[in-house]
């Protein structure tokens, strides 16, 4: 890697001072960017180690939601009583995400902070309508991730939690890419009281939304409401391990899985 | 002996591996763990184009770089007269004619022909500013077209490789009677075909390749410590070929070494670049690769395209096989690359059949990648996957069951010895009884309840069979010399008794996780009497062990342990001299077993300890007929190939919604003669399916045809298999003994990656027939299977 400096701030205030500095990089858990400046593909001037804030790390029940630290690790995500018992459906897909040394370090504000179109988190955090927290403001699930690896996040915005609202029935259903084990198409289905979400990760530049299959489900929370549902293949990811085509089909079948998993 | 720490275990017993305690708690020491005094770390400028000449290169910004001890270009090389790194294998054409063998330069002067290619080394204090100064040196690329597919580059106007290749051709081999072949095809009752593909792949040793080079200016001598498997050869190569310098002066060390599969085999650029450069600098230099340029600079397997025709007579019976591949060769030769489409592969067509009339030829290519060679296996997993998938295809067209077909066309277990009609005779073998064994033990005869019983559940399950054989223990040297072989294929040990009795083995093979230190102390265990604990086995140091040729191809105990027992036959007849002497009795009368020296039908015995410490304090001791020591060496050199052969079963199940694919059950049935440690082989046979599934199913080397990149170059996009991707994998052994070397063994390194291939493949299609579906390349991703799932059922719907 090139050389940067190291930054290990105690306030939030100063984490977000620095990054005036519009070379500087957050690093939560590093399980992109680690590798990214191993391989010389990042050249950030500074480096501000989000693990010494104090508060962003944690899983609390709030009323009918659960509010989970910026910095909570994957794995903690998975394993706790209280996201099971809130959102269980949160803690199943946590539990899909690369490898346990991954869950292990990597978080999910870093994961949505850098929106991978091939992420977990942005499909749960869409289909659940959860809300980001930021150390300046709250930002609605819909309205978070904007694109191929952007956000709404503006300079000197961290995240700081996310709420989750109780969930009446999700599931996430993943297919992984045999390679790296991210999502070649991933689809989390939600029926809250606020209605049905269908958010698909991994098949284009950002999570989206499947209004038609939402309003099949809505009138019919069958696995069948939605089988003949095909969303064009028209601007999806296409490589070599799964083409635009194969993803489209691949977002019907998962959804119709999740939609029966949900049981 | 269960913990294999005590006693004299018998071969077969299933001893823990010796050297597991230090690799298992970080204490082996492999060459990236060696530093030196002095040490500088060097670090290799790959080119980023697939073909591009060279109009200059500006070194000056990195030689005062910070921290930089020195640039060197493949023109510094030239000044020293360095040689380019040469081909172990010459092949002649057809016509006669010797193979292309353009140059292969330590680091390129002109042109740069594949990504990652050597361009230039910076030398410096540190690996960060050694890439920092890398980074500033300017080369001037005029970027052409490239070609990175065999079809593709014997197309007419397609880039040329190499001029001294025209249409980028390297040879035009055969072997056979294509005649007879054409004749029989000629009055066939049925005459099957399939084109296919046997799929690149990177090796992914899970230690990468390093070499550190020093030279003391006091002595003249030069050491290269890299992750090879066979020492003497790279000192060989190397010193005689590229740097010019006597087997006396280059002393090289192979250390521990973690994991090889034949990627490890070669003499690479890197290990004459550090060499060479420790001298110029005077200091030590450290090269490690990091895991991408693993994959852009170690020697890849496979990549084969080909056409086979079987043909059949009314009953079943093979009358012939009419194999043409093209072979990819990459942009250089690689030290074996040109021997494994050739006679690794050829050679092994008539594989577990009595088919009378084979005809082959290949044709290797040179592309804009990465260069291929011998990959676990290396030759005789290509023509096993060909031979099985047209047998199976055979039997499907036929309405014969696969199982039924093979029995009819196995060479039988009392026809042995048996001459192919492919150049290798067989010594031994079963086939019949490890299909037998696989089938019970797969519940063949039930599957067809599991498959109604899945359809049931809306997926599609298949069970595939593939036998096969395979040429170890390579080789009578004189054999393979006579087919273009640039080196003998001997093995050296020596044993060495020391005073008190203990022992140390010096051996030529070259342990890289194969388990040598326990296997051939077993050996030495059971045929000397002595302990386990009281054995050392030594290898990977051209300056301690014998010249030897080092570990590939299942070779270590049928040919390293052959010597290791011809030497302690010396070291015994020796002791029965010196016994005779000490014991007052006739040399006839003395009989050698469990460690004992006994005079026959007598009490009377002395231990080998006892007979070691006259033969080294020698007051008592017949100078008139024998040297002082006990301290043999010998050279073994083998007879024939080795022939290990069995049967591998693959059960899998396709979701068609998807295309995922789960290997729900995997028994391997395999004969490969004695059986030194069980659960060693076990071990070799789990890693070698795991490769073959993996080959099967999920790994792929894929280039980018216009811009000839490198598209798999990480773990990102590089499939390798898993724990996960596997069942339990359900293994027995047969036991047919070799007949010409003196331990009976025939080798296990490479069958689980020979067998598995065409098992998986044929499950695969067994899943899919009733869709018309006839093949499916590999790997069999989830989206092929799909592909092929729909696009059979449309054209079905349309019929």
């Amino acid at each position: 890697m090139y050389e940067f400096d190291y930054h290990r701030p105690t306030s939030l205030d100063d984490a977000a001072g620095r990054l005036s500095d519009e070379d500087a990089k957050l690093v939560a858990g590093g399980m992109t960017l680690i590798p990214t400046l191993k391989l010389r593909l990042a050249k950030p001037t500074q480096l501000i180690d989000l693990g010494a804030l104090p508060g962003l790390t944690g899983i609390t029940e709030d009323g009918d939601s659960v509010v989970i630290g910026g910095m909570t690790r994957h794995a903690d995500v998975n394993r706790s009583e209280v996201v099971k018992r809130v959102v269980p459906a949160l803690a199943a897909m946590a539990g899909l995400i690369g490898d346990p040394a991954v869950r292990n370090r990597g978080t999910i504000g870093g994961s949505i902070a850098n929106n991978d179109p091939a992420a977990d988190y942005p499909a749960g955090v869409v289909a659940l309508n959860a809300t980001v927290r930021t150390n300046k403001r709250e930002i609605a699930a819909d309205d978070f991730f904007t694109g191929l690896f952007e956000t709404a996040l503006e300079p000197g915005e961290i995240v700081t939690a996310v709420r989750f609202p109780k969930v009446a029935m999700a599931n996430y259903q993943k297919f992984r890419n045999p390679a790296s084990r991210y999502a070649i198409v991933g689809v989390f289905v939600a029926r809250t009281s606020a209605g049905v979400r269908v958010a698909v990760t991994g098949a284009g530049a950002s999570v989206f939304r499947v209004p038609a299959m939402e309003a099949a489900l809505t009138a019919s929370f069958t696995a069948d409401a939605i089988k003949d549902i095909a969303i064009p293949d028209d601007g999806l990811n296409s490589d070599i391990h799964a083409s635009a085509e194969y993803r489209a089909h691949l977002v019907t079948v998962m959804a119709r899985r999740a939609v029966a998993a949900c049981g | 002996m269960a913990d294999g720490s005590i006693g004299t275990p018998a071969i077969g017993a299933s001893v823990r591996r010796r050297e597991d305690y230090r690799f298992l708690t970080g204490q082996g020491t492999y060459t990236d763990d060696i530093n030196r005094p002095g040490q500088v770390y060097a670090y290799i400028l790959r080119s980023p184009h697939a073909n591009a000449r060279i109009g200059g290169i500006d070194t000056s910004a990195a030689a005062s770089s910070p921290g930089v001890v020195a640039v060197f270009t493949g023109k510094d090389l030239e000044a020293d007269g360095i040689g380019g790194l040469p081909c172990g294998w010459l092949i002649n054409s057809k016509d006669g004619s010797p193979m292309a063998e353009p140059p292969h330069p330590v680091l390129v002067t002109d042109r740069v022909r594949h990504v990652g290619d050597h361009i230039a080394v910076v030398i410096a204090e540190t690996l960060g500013q050694a890439r920092d100064a890398a980074e500033r040196i300017d080369i001037d690329y005029a970027v052409e077209p490239a070609v990175v597919d065999s079809v593709a580059a014997l197309r007419p106007g397609a880039p040329l490789v190499w001029e001294q290749a025209p249409g980028n051709v390297c040879y035009d081999w055969h072997l056979g009677d294509s005649a007879a072949v054409e004749t029989a095809i000629g009055k066939a009752a049925r005459v099957v075909k399939l084109d296919l593909v046997n799929n690149r792949l990177v090796p992914n040793a899970m230690e990468p390749r390093a070499a550190i080079g020093e030279f003391n200016r006091a002595t003249g001598e030069y050491t290269l410590y890299t992750t090879s498997q066979n020492p003497h050869v790279i000192r060989l190569l190397m010193g005689a070929f590229v740097l010019h310098i006597p087997e006396a002066r280059l002393r090289v060390v192979a250390p521990d070494v973690g994991g090889g599969f034949g990627s490890k085999i070669y003499h690479y650029a890197e290990e004459a670049i550090v060499t060479w450069a420790a001298a110029k600098v005077r200091r030590p230099i450290k090269w490690t690769a990091d895991r991408s340029e693993s994959f852009m600079s170690d020697a890849h397997g496979r990549d084969h395209v080909t056409h086979v025709e079987l043909a059949l007579d009314a009953d079943a019976k093979f009358l012939a096989l009419k194999v043409s591949t093209l072979a990819n060769m990459g942009a250089y030769l690689s030290t074996f690359s040109t021997c494994i489409p050739t006679y690794l592969y050829g050679t092994l067509l008539a594989g577990t059949y009595t088919t009378p009339a084979i005809y082959v030829e290949t044709k290797a290519v040179f592309t804009n990648t990465v260069p291929v060679d011998a990959y676990r296996g290396a030759g005789r997993p290509e023509a096993t996957f060909l031979l099985e998938r047209i047998v199976d295809l055979a039997a499907d067209e036929l309405g014969i069951d696969p199982a039924e077909l093979r029995r009819r066309n196995f060479i039988a277990r009392d026809a042995f010895p048996y001459q192919t009609p492919v150049a290798l005779q067989y010594d031994s073998g079963d086939y019949q009884t490890t299909l037998d064994m696989a089938m019970e033990a797969a519940g063949y005869a039930g599957f067809e309840a599991r498959r109604r019983e899945a359809a049931g559940r809306g997926k599609l399950r298949g069970i595939g069979i593939a036998t096969y054989i395979e040429a170890c223990g390579i080789a009578p040297s004189a054999v393979v010399g006579s087919l273009g072989a640039r080196a003998g294929l001997f093995e050296s040990a020596a044993v060495r008794v020391h005073p008190t009795g203990s022992v140390s083995i010096l051996t030529g093979s070259h342990s890289h996780g194969q388990g040598h230190e326990t296997t051939f102390a077993q050996l030495v265990s059971d045929h000397l009497g002595i302990p386990i604990d009281s054995i050392e086995i030594v290898h990977g140091d051209t300056a301690k062990i014998p010249y030897g040729m080092g570990t590939y191809g299942s070779r270590s105990l049928a040919v390293g342990g052959s010597a290791i027992i011809k030497a302690m036959d010396k070291v015994i007849a020796k002791g029965r001299k010196i016994a005779a002497h000490l014991l007052e009795a006739a040399e006839a009368d003395i009989e050698f077993k469990d460690g004992e020296f006994t005079v026959a039908g007598t009490d009377r015995s002395k231990s080998l300890g006892e007979v070691a410490l006259t033969a080294y304090v020698p007051h008592n001791f017949p100078h008139d007929e024998l040297e002082p020591g006990l301290d043999e060496t010998a050279f073994y050199d083998p007879k024939n190939f080795t022939f290990p052969s069995g049967a591998h079963i693959a059960e899998i199940e396709i979701d068609p919604d998807t295309g995922h694919l789960t290997v729900l059950n995997f028994t391997a049935s395999d004969d490969f003669g004695r059986i030194v440690n069980p659960m060693i082989v076990a071990g070799q046979v789990h890693g070698g399916l795991a490769q073959g599934i993996g080959q099967a199913l999920l790994e792929g080397c894929v280039y980018d045809t216009e811009t000839g990149q490198l598209l798999t170059g990480s773990y990102n996009d590089y499939a390798m298999p898993r724990a996960a991707d596997f069942p339990n994998f359900v293994l027995s052994t047969h036991v047919t003994l070799c007949t010409h070397n003196p331990l009976g063994v025939k080798g296990c390194g490479e069958a689980g990656a020979i067998g598995a291939p065409a098992a998986i493949a044929n499950a695969i299609v067994d899943a899919l027939k009733h869709l018309g579906v006839r093949h499916v390349e590999m790997p069999a991703t989830p989206e092929r299977l799909w592909r092929t799932i729909q696009e059979h059922q449309t054209r079905a719907a349309a019929d």
